[in-house]
């Protein structure tokens, strides 16, 4: 197990190495920041100053190992916007996307998989094609919109809940999180709610196909069979059954929510990683990106990692070999 | 005979498909008494393995039980809630399924789906529970039973899993056990020691056991009477030596004929001709009449009723073969 997890931890660090020189001379392609930083009415004495502090006077490849240099020190460079560490930048505003991830992921979780479970074992009822129906609506709305009519029918509307914004927050172990305040939490709701549909339709869908096939199978008959009740037949038998293929997908989609919630945090104004993304990119504020995409591709291996531990929970079959031949 | 634990009178079962309703049980009755082996025979598609689930209640949509009566020890089955119905599974009937490598479930370990089974029906702590599950492994012949409990089915050999089910089916001392085929998917050695292991029991408890099976032989060498299932009817019916010696509808000499060990050595076998019919036409007349070397015009017309005859025989047939 400690074997799988170096060598899980090594492919990590590779996979992270290749990315951040692909960004970094991708972005130094795309364009030169010094046109977006550097205020135009300043004297040449002063942007010499600047170009020389940011080290962009010399040649891409020293400009590379200066880089290399810092991340072997564990420095990912400054941000030439904030002036900032881009790490320390990044890890700021990481808390609150992760509570928007986690939560809407939970609301996709907690409703999605009973839903789809009524759905596969009755698919005639009529409930079920309303389940089916709904979860096509949501899966096909373009995220933005949805978002958008989400804020004028909960915001604007009815007036229940604030349009954008994070609210109050309290520090949880050094953490400013939203989640404990009431207003914190009435922000939480919709953008939460943006990402949790199409996640939720997702999970309907897959669990849906899972428990038809599942629910035909000779185990759940014979669980009948044995006089258990009905709650435990779909409750365990099903369900233990069907869930590898939703821990899967859930894991992905959970590193998606994270690294590209972009179009939620900037629908709701929510002061994620995303809408820092985004503004990196458009002043080509390259040691941000760089910083960011490494940490993506870093949360993405050890969401992998834990579905692949998941899945032994999950199916004895599975089971990384251990000790045993 | 004591009084029968298992009266089933004219059992039918309909699905419901897009092409019409397809009577898969057409008019079965049987009876099982108490420490008695019934052998149900037939091909596939016959309605042997749908008579067994209807028994149960089992049957799921589209499918459904349209007719008769099924009667455990006088109180008849259809006329229970489903929940009162759930109470008797696994309790006062049990069943074994064909294929142990399906059964059980492969996400849980044996334990738990031998405890579960046991604290559904029985008021009892999980760890009394646990000593039962393990006591029922080692009855049925299963080495080291404590740490067998623990392990996962994909753990287990096919014959090992079948004992497993077999634990399962005959710990809660059920008053009848229905079993589907149960040694189709194992071994020869096995599935002969399977056997005489469940002759052994079922006779020790005095347990009404139905064998459903393909296999006229194992019938031959378990039950005690033996009822033929052609095209969702019992064509005959009668105690085991008789209608192996005797058969008088021609679908059973047919089926004695098709075994290898009946004929002499270097002999032709005698197969049936032309296929099982598909339930979905059956012919107007008696459902083997197209196959049956006997039929004449009123087969193709009229279905055969059933006849009762001496000695327990029953038989479905306008032309029985000479009589014994």
């Amino acid at each position: 197990m400690l074997a799988y997890l170096i060598r899980r931890l090594g492919q990590a660090f590779l996979v992270m190495a290749v990315m951040a020189t692909i960004v970094f001379f991708g972005l130094f392609a795309v364009g030169n920041p010094i046109d977006l930083l550097i205020n135009p009415e300043a004297d040449l004495a002063e942007q010499e100053e600047t170009i020389r502090r940011l080290g962009l006077d010399k040649p891409v490849h020293v400009q590379f190992g200066f880089f290399l240099a810092g991340l072997a020190q564990g420095d990912l460079g400054t941000s030439f916007v904030h002036n900032r560490p881009a790490l320390e930048l990044i890890l700021s505003r990481l808390p609150a996307t992760l509570e928007l991830a986690f939560l809407g992921i939970l609301i996709a979780v907690v409703l999605g998989i009973p839903l789809g479970m009524i759905a596969g074992l009755k698919p005639e009822a009529p409930y079920s094609k309303v389940i089916m129906a709904g979860s096509v609506v949501g899966f096909s709305t373009p995220n933005f919109w949805q978002g958008l009519m989400l804020i004028m029918l909960f915001a604007v509307f009815l007036g229940w809940l604030p349009a954008g914004g994070r609210g109050d927050t309290v520090d949880v172990l050094g953490i400013p999180v939203s989640f404990l305040t009431w207003d914190g939490l009435s922000h939480l709701i919709l953008p939460a709610l943006n990402v949790a549909i199409y996640k939720m339709s997702l999970v309907i869908r897959l669990t849906r196909a899972g428990t038809a096939e599942v629910a035909l199978q000779d185990y759940v008959k014979y669980a009948r069979a044995r006089g258990l009740s009905p709650f435990r037949v779909v409750g365990v038998h099903v369900l233990k059954n069907i869930l590898i293929p939703v821990v899967t997908v859930l894991g992905l989609e959970t590193g998606n929510v994270i690294a590209f919630a972009v179009v939620t945090e900037t629908v709701f104004s929510w002061p994620g990683i995303g809408k820092l993304l985004i503004d990196s990119i458009g002043l080509l504020d390259r040691p941000v990106v760089v910083a960011y995409l490494m940490l993506t591709v870093f949360l993405f291996v050890m969401i992998n990692l834990v579905v692949d531990i998941g899945y032994s929970l999950l199916d004895p079959r599975v089971r990384v070999k251990g000790g045993r031949s | 005979m004591s009084a029968p634990v298992l009266s089933v009178r004219n059992l039918v079962t309909q699905f419901d498909t897009r092409a019409g309703t397809i009577t898969a049980v057409d008019g079965v009755s049987l009876e099982v008494g108490p420490g008695e082996v019934l052998g149900i025979v037939g091909e596939s598609g016959s309605g042997k393995t749908i008579t067994g689930f209807s028994i149960l209640g089992l049957i799921d949509k589209p499918g459904r039980i349209a007719g008769g009566e099924v009667l455990l020890n006088g109180q008849d089955l259809r006329k229970l809630s489903d929940r009162a119905m759930a109470r008797l599974r696994g309790d006062r009937i049990a069943m074994i399924f064909q294929d142990p490598m399906m059964t059980l479930n492969p996400v849980l370990r044996i334990d738990t789906q031998m405890i579960e089974t046991i604290r559904a029906h029985r008021d009892v702590s999980r760890s009394r529970a646990r000593d039962m599950a393990a006591e029922a492994l080692a009855l049925v012949g299963i080495p080291s039973p404590v740490e067998r409990l623990r392990t996962y089915p994909h753990e287990m050999s096919g014959g090992m899993r079948q004992r497993v089910v077999i634990a399962i089916a005959l710990m809660l001392e059920p008053d009848l056990i229905i079993a589907d085929e149960p040694t189709t998917a194992l071994d020869v050695t096995i599935q002969s020691q399977i056997l005489s292991e469940m002759q052994k029991l079922m006779a020790e408890r005095n347990t009404a056991l139905i064998w459903i099976t393909h296999d006229l032989t194992v019938v031959a060498g378990l039950a005690h009477r033996v009822a033929v299932m052609y095209a969702g009817r019992i064509v005959e019916t009668g105690s085991v030596d008789d209608l192996l010696d005797h058969p008088m509808h021609p679908y059973t000499r047919g089926l004695i004929s098709s075994i290898p060990s009946s004929v002499p050595r270097g002999e032709r076998l005698v197969p049936i001709k032309g296929m099982t019919p598909s339930l979905m036409n059956l012919p107007e007349g008696c459902a083997f009449a197209p196959r049956c070397p006997q039929a004449s015009e009123i087969c193709r017309k009229a279905r055969p009723d059933r006849q009762d005859l001496a000695s327990g025989r029953g038989l479905r047939c306008f032309h029985p073969l000479e009589e014994a």
